[in-house]
């Protein structure tokens, strides 16, 4: 500490570096003190913001809109959580809940091949190369991967102009015949929307199954080949009940991010609103909001009744 | 253990081939923005492409609305990283180590705004500031994100102090080390790279946030949003495209760098939005 400075200025960094000393001690010897000092920036800012604007949320849903006037007036009621079981409703939160389970089958199966070679046949190197494969489509902007999408599917995009050079454009006109999968073209049925949904939230699906495959001990695999199984018989056994919390872990996400999206559907697909674009067209141009906000109560909801499922399926242990 | 650090056993062939297609699958869609935001063609998204040009690049630096766009989403993750660096960080040094009443709640409502749908957390923004009186506009976007942005700080950072040995604490301050030194000297060189990650990570989540962003906006636009209002005016498609290649690099490559950095230290990057 005798570096550079005549006496006084060395006086005086002592003095300083003493005086933060002193403080530091202070809070040493008094960690509570320390500990809620801490904490208490973040817990105002959630406090204020984040809980006040849920508190918000359930207060506003209680107020009234009157139909003739378009407005919005404070008095409470019960009305809007009422007219949630109206039966155009039902047929929102059917649809979309239809949509994410489809979308969380085929994610779990497309990603598991994915998560399983990554974890089991892959090192160093192509590891990594395997993990950027999986992180960048995951980061790469939301709305551009939609936006990507709206070419893929469109007239002259490039599915069209593969399937005719193949031939297959009569199986596509006729896979796009079918009832509630079809539609008069790709990016107006069902099925585009069900295809940009699964590749959104794919990556979401690989990482955690690849977390908890790469968690089961590789000589459980080696013990049930030495005791004869067949690999399928291996696989299927061993390695898949053990790495299944991933699986369900990863289905936590794909469903609740398909649950409340509102862009996707707006984009791709049929008409015929989704819980996220009910939510949306109430909030915006109907100017409903006490409905939009209890309109959220769904997806929350249905939620919370999939995580109590997924806990017991031992999700969290692979989070 | 010798089959764990040997070389990868063989993959049987159909598994190599589903796994090498999901991957392939996955990077479909952002090749194709890529080679579109060279495209000659002006109004359609026909493909092949007619023909290769640089001209579009010109032309979106040019629009006013693209700058203005590009401004306000750099602006609003540059103060929501600070704000998140800042709450996440002070968080995280309070509960990497101690258990007391509540801890779980607080984590809790750390995760929440981004495990919630977006638009749960939007519209819940979006009343409080109008419950309140607030005209949305900059701050609004800034006070949302920040408040999503917290969560990836925090996962960083407190995985980071865990792994620090407390051992290593103690032995500076034996040696003589005050707190405050122990931890300017012992800590925050240990912290650095996490606080990086995290703040990179941050940065990327602001920068790309679309759902929240349009329910506290207001009439600001930041780049997401005048992505998603260009997708109605098939006119502008040059340019569009463009400007998605330019969003998928500034959101994508720093994050893949973030994991990098945390590589095989057991951070949870990007495994969670």
């Amino acid at each position: 500490m005798t570096e550079s400075g005549g006496a006084p200025a060395m006086g005086r960094r002592l003095h300083r570096r003493r005086a933060g000393d002193a403080v530091s001690t202070f809070f040493y010897r008094r960690r509570r003190l320390y500990l809620w000092l801490l904490l208490a920036p973040p817990l105002l800012w959630f406090g204020v913001v984040f809980a006040g604007a849920l508190f918000a949320l359930v207060w506003q849903s209680t107020y009234t809109f009157n139909d003739f006037a378009m407005q919005v007036t404070p008095d409470l009621t019960l009305a809007n959580y009422r007219a949630l079981f109206a039966e155009a409703n039902l047929d929102i939160v059917i649809r979309t809940v239809v949509m994410a389970a489809s979308v969380t089958i085929a994610s779990a199966l497309i990603g598991f091949p994915i998560a399983y070679y990554m974890a089991r046949y892959t090192r160093g190197a192509a590891r990594g190369l395997f993990y950027v494969g999986v992180m960048l489509p995951m980061w790469a902007s939301y709305i551009v991967k939609a936006y990507a999408w709206t070419m893929i599917l469109s007239k002259g995009g490039i599915i069209y102009w593969v399937v005719d050079r193949i031939g297959l454009r009569g199986a596509l006109d006729g896979l796009l015949t079918l009832p509630y999968v079809g539609g008069s073209s790709l990016s107006t049925s069902n099925l585009g929307r069900f295809l940009v949904f699964t590749y959104a939230w794919l990556p979401f699906m690989i990482l955690p199954m690849n977390a908890a495959i790469e968690r089961v001990p590789a000589n459980l695999l080696q013990a049930s080949a030495d005791l004869g199984a067949r690999p399928w018989q291996t696989f299927r056994t061993v390695l898949l009940p053990l790495a299944f919390p991933g699986v369900v872990a990863g289905s936590i996400f794909t469903f609740s991010l398909t649950l409340g999206d509102y862009i996707i559907p707006q984009l791709v697909g049929p008409p015929g609103l989704y819980i996220g674009t009910m939510v949306n067209l109430q909030q915006g141009s109907v100017g409903n909001l006490p409905m939009a906000a209890a309109f959220t109560a769904v997806p929350i909801l249905i939620i919370s009744i999939y995580l109590g499922i997924a806990r017991r399926l031992g999700a969290f242990d692979a989070l | 253990m010798r089959s764990e650090r040997g070389a990868a056993p063989k993959a049987p062939w159909p598994l190599r081939i589903m796994a090498w297609s999901g991957i392939a699958f996955l990077h479909v869609p952002l090749v194709l923005v890529a080679i579109y935001a060279f495209n000659t063609e002006e109004a359609a998204f026909s493909f092949p492409p007619q023909g290769f040009t640089l001209r579009w690049f010109a032309a979106a630096a040019a629009r006013d609305d693209v700058i203005a766009a590009i401004a306000l989403s750099v602006k609003v993750a540059l103060v929501a990283t600070g704000g998140a660096l800042l709450l996440g960080t002070l968080a995280a040094l309070a509960m990497a180590r101690r258990a007391f009443f509540g801890k779980d709640l607080i984590t809790l409502a750390f995760i929440l705004p981004i495990a919630l749908p977006g638009i749960i957390t939007g519209i819940a923004l979006h009343s409080v500031f109008r419950l309140g009186a607030v005209t949305p506009g900059f701050w609004t976007i800034a006070v949302g994100h920040t408040t999503f942005c917290v969560v990836v700080v925090y996962n960083n950072v407190v995985a980071r102090l865990r792994r620090l040995p407390p051992s290593m604490i103690e032995a500076a301050m034996d040696l003589g080390a005050s707190g405050l030194t122990a931890f300017r000297t012992v800590v925050m060189p240990q912290l650095a790279t996490a606080l990086l990650a995290g703040s990179i990570l941050a940065f990327g989540l602001s920068f790309d946030e679309l759902i929240v962003t349009t329910f506290t906006a207001g009439h600001d636009q930041t780049l997401p949003i005048w992505l998603l209002n260009q997708l109605g005016r098939p006119r502008a498609v040059p340019v569009t495209n463009v400007v998605a290649l330019m969003v998928m690099l500034i959101t994508a490559l720093p994050i893949v760098g973030a994991w990098w950095l945390t590589r095989g230290t057991e951070d949870t990057s990007g495994s969670s939005r």
